[in-house]
């Protein structure tokens, strides 16, 4: 789950990490509101785009100006648009919240960040003097620039490791005290609150020797909202996948591809697998769809429905192995499933497992427009030529 | 003798009395495991299943000797209940449980390894030793007790390799899924090795899929240290970046852990990786 960069401060300010000043506006009422409270303050402010997306700046949705005319009509602007970044998809995300924060005087940009490493099963904090810059390029043209300290999971951070790294930073005089506070309230964070991705991007220093978190990208881990109610309202579905949201509603594992064949398959591994069968066989796959295991009636209409409202699908692969499952319960399920809701559009089904043979029989005689194949490699052919 | 298990393996379920545990243990009970009990906290001393419940696991390992767990508790007991399995002395630990919070892995890994203990799972469908032993939630019947040992992060394409390898007569020493979670208590190099050693298993499969770098390591460690046939396959060739598909662990992020990075990997140490699912079983069969 991804948080904008103002839920984000939020979140930093309980941590007593350093961010800007700064007002979240939902309209151009409140923006017209919030700049007249701040009219007797002569500096700069920075108007700022909400969305789940990187390089906002290089794409306009984001100003820093003293001209408070000009943050209104940035807002006039953007608020209810799409803003359309490298991240994003062509549509863009949409635009229903704009952050006005005071402007810093920079003196140094840095990077900070955190991830879980698989490969050393602990969190490790990233910190590099090449802020501002995507990390990744400096990732690949100069790893030497990024230092890495990594958290033993039974003691969690230490004051020492934020002081080595603030010296691999090349901090001097009181900011490498500050870095080290801010090391350790960062990588708690991090615990506290299940973090899978955290970016301080630029961690800035000032003029006047002040950290300060400018940017901020927080990604959580689905899996721990259980125990996160005050995050799980964060959650914002403009920011989704339409359909994607409505099939997390349902407990569905979906994602929405650009081609025009529908894929209902139980298991994960077995999904991406149609999916690489597809396309292997010439196909484009509409969707990355896992019905789970208790593959009923109910379940497989809801997935129809789901894969239905992609105006894009021409044919629909339903993919089963049934393991403990018996396959004809299953067949007359799918059965079931094309009556309720009317479908039209033809389904190859393979039937894997407990019973197939008889699941091949019962949807042979169903006189549907269902397509049974032999094999994994028939189901791919025929999904391929009937879509055409 | 097999690895990790045989037919004399003890064997206790937490999460006994609940659907799921109830629900396999049973088709474990007919497929032969020496289920001992079970462990649900506040039904101690009742039996289920014919079988004695226990308050603790620490009970259930004195009162029945059993080396070996298998957990379908809620992801939100997850991380405790498998430090529970380990501070009572066991052995191994199959962890069905889906969802578990990954900082909350990245501790029990910790555990593990300072107990030396092994986990197979999180979010997997667990080991089976063919007419031996299943531990997990694997439909028994389409296995066949043989000569190849299968390791996965997927259940489902477990169950495909497996399906293949029965219908052309080789079988099955062992069936590993280590699960689709970004921290598995166990990885393909654990499981590589045990398979290196075993002298049941002849040739592997082993089944990969996007996210992480498991694969590669895997593919440096097979180049060096295992001599037996190895055919590979790596689901989600064309998945998207920055989506996960699926399995919390499956996901490309910024373009690491693709399927052809992987592939790459693999092939570079003189692996053969299939392309289509329904190649695994005619490919493996050409090493014997």
């Amino acid at each position: 789950m991804n948080l904008h960069e103002y839920q984000s401060k939020q979140l930093f300010k309980q941590y007593n990490l350093p961010v800007p000043e700064g007002y979240v506006c939902n309209s151009i009422d409140e923006i017209q509101d919030t700049l007249a409270e701040l009219s007797s303050q002569t500096n700069a402010w920075v108007a700022k785009c909400q969305v789940h997306a990187g390089g906002r700046g290089k794409s306009g949705g984001v100003i820093c100006t003293k001209d408070f005319n000009e943050i209104k009509q940035f807002a006039e602007k953007w608020l209810g648009q799409y803003l359309v970044t490298y991240q994003t998809t062509s549509k863009g995300q949409p635009v229903n919240k704009i952050l006005i924060e005071k402007a810093s005087h920079i003196e140094k940009e840095l990077y900070l960040g955190a991830v879980v490493d698989r490969s050393t099963k602990r969190i490790v904090v990233m910190a590099s003097t090449e802020g501002g810059v995507e990390i990744e390029k400096v990732a690949e043209q100069s790893p030497h620039l990024i230092h890495k300290i990594s958290l033993d999971p039974l003691t969690g951070p230490c004051g020492y490791q934020g002081r080595e790294l603030a010296f691999k930073l090349g901090l001097s005089g009181k900011l490498i005290n500050q870095f080290a506070k801010l090391f350790v309230n960062f990588a708690n964070f991090f615990i506290e609150k299940d973090v899978s991705l955290a970016e301080v991007n630029p961690l800035v220093i000032t003029d006047s020797q002040e950290l300060i978190c400018l940017d901020a990208k927080v990604v959580l881990d689905d899996n721990a909202m259980f125990r996160h109610p005050d995050l799980v309202i964060l959650r914002d579905t403009t920011q989704e996948d339409e359909r994607e949201s409505i099939a997390a509603k349902q407990g569905i594992s979906y994602v929405s591809l650009d081609g025009n064949i529908g894929c209902m398959v139980n298991g994960a591994g077995l999904a991406m697998a149609t999916m690489d069968m597809i396309k292997l066989y010439g196909g484009e796959p509409a969707n990355f769809l896992d019905v789970g295991g208790g593959t009923t009636k109910e379940r497989v209409a809801e997935a129809f429905k789901l894969i239905l409202s992609d105006k894009n699908v021409k044919a629909i692969l339903v993919n089963i192995f049934g393991g403990i499952v018996r396959c004809d319960l299953i067949a007359n399920g799918i059965i079931d499933a094309i009556k309720e809701i009317g479908l039209t559009v033809p389904v190859v089904v393979r039937l894997e497992g407990n019973n197939a043979e008889l699941a091949r029989e019962i949807l042979a005689k169903s006189k549907l427009n269902v397509i049974t194949a032999k094999s994994l490699v028939d189901a791919a052919q025929q999904i391929v030529s009937v879509a055409q | 003798m097999s690895i990790l298990i045989n037919k004399d393996t003890k064997v206790i379920c937490q999460g006994f009395t609940g659907s799921q545990g109830t629900f396999h243990s049973e088709q474990a009970l007919a497929y032969g495991t020496k289920l001992v009990g079970g462990v649900t906290p506040g039904k101690g001393g009742t039996t289920h299943l014919g079988l004695p419940v226990f308050n603790t696991v620490k009970e259930a390992v004195e009162a029945t000797g059993a080396t070996a767990t298998v957990i379908y508790v809620p992801a939100a007991f997850g991380k405790d209940s498998i430090l529970e399995a380990i501070d009572a002395g066991i052995k191994l630990i199959v962890c069905i449980t889906e969802g578990i919070p990954t900082l909350d892995m990245l501790i029990v890994k910790q555990k593990l390894i300072q107990h030396d203990v092994v986990m197979i799972g999180p979010n997997c469908p667990g080991i089976i030793v063919p007419d031996e032993c299943k531990i997990g939630i694997m439909p028994g019947h389409i296995h066949l007790a043989g000569k190849v040992g299968i390791v996965s992060r997927s259940g489902t394409l477990t169950y495909e390799a497996v399906k293949q390898t029965t219908d052309i007569g080789l079988g099955q020493s062992v069936c590993v899924g280590i699960g689709g979670d970004p921290i598995p208590g166990s990885d393909f190099i654990s499981i590589l090795k045990l398979f290196q050693q075993d002298p049941n298993t002849e040739a592997i499969v082993m089944i990969g899929e996007i996210g992480g770098s498991a694969e590669e390591e895997a593919a440096n460690y097979i180049k060096d240290n295992v001599t037996k046939p190895v055919v590979a396959y790596i689901a989600g060739v064309s998945a998207p970046t920055g989506k996960r598909m699926g399995h919390a662990g499956a996901i490309i992020s910024g373009n690491k852990g693709t399927a052809a990075e992987k592939t790459k990997a693999l092939q570079a140490a003189g692996i053969t990786v299939v392309r289509s699912l329904a190649e695994i079983g005619e490919t493996i069969k050409k090493y014997f």
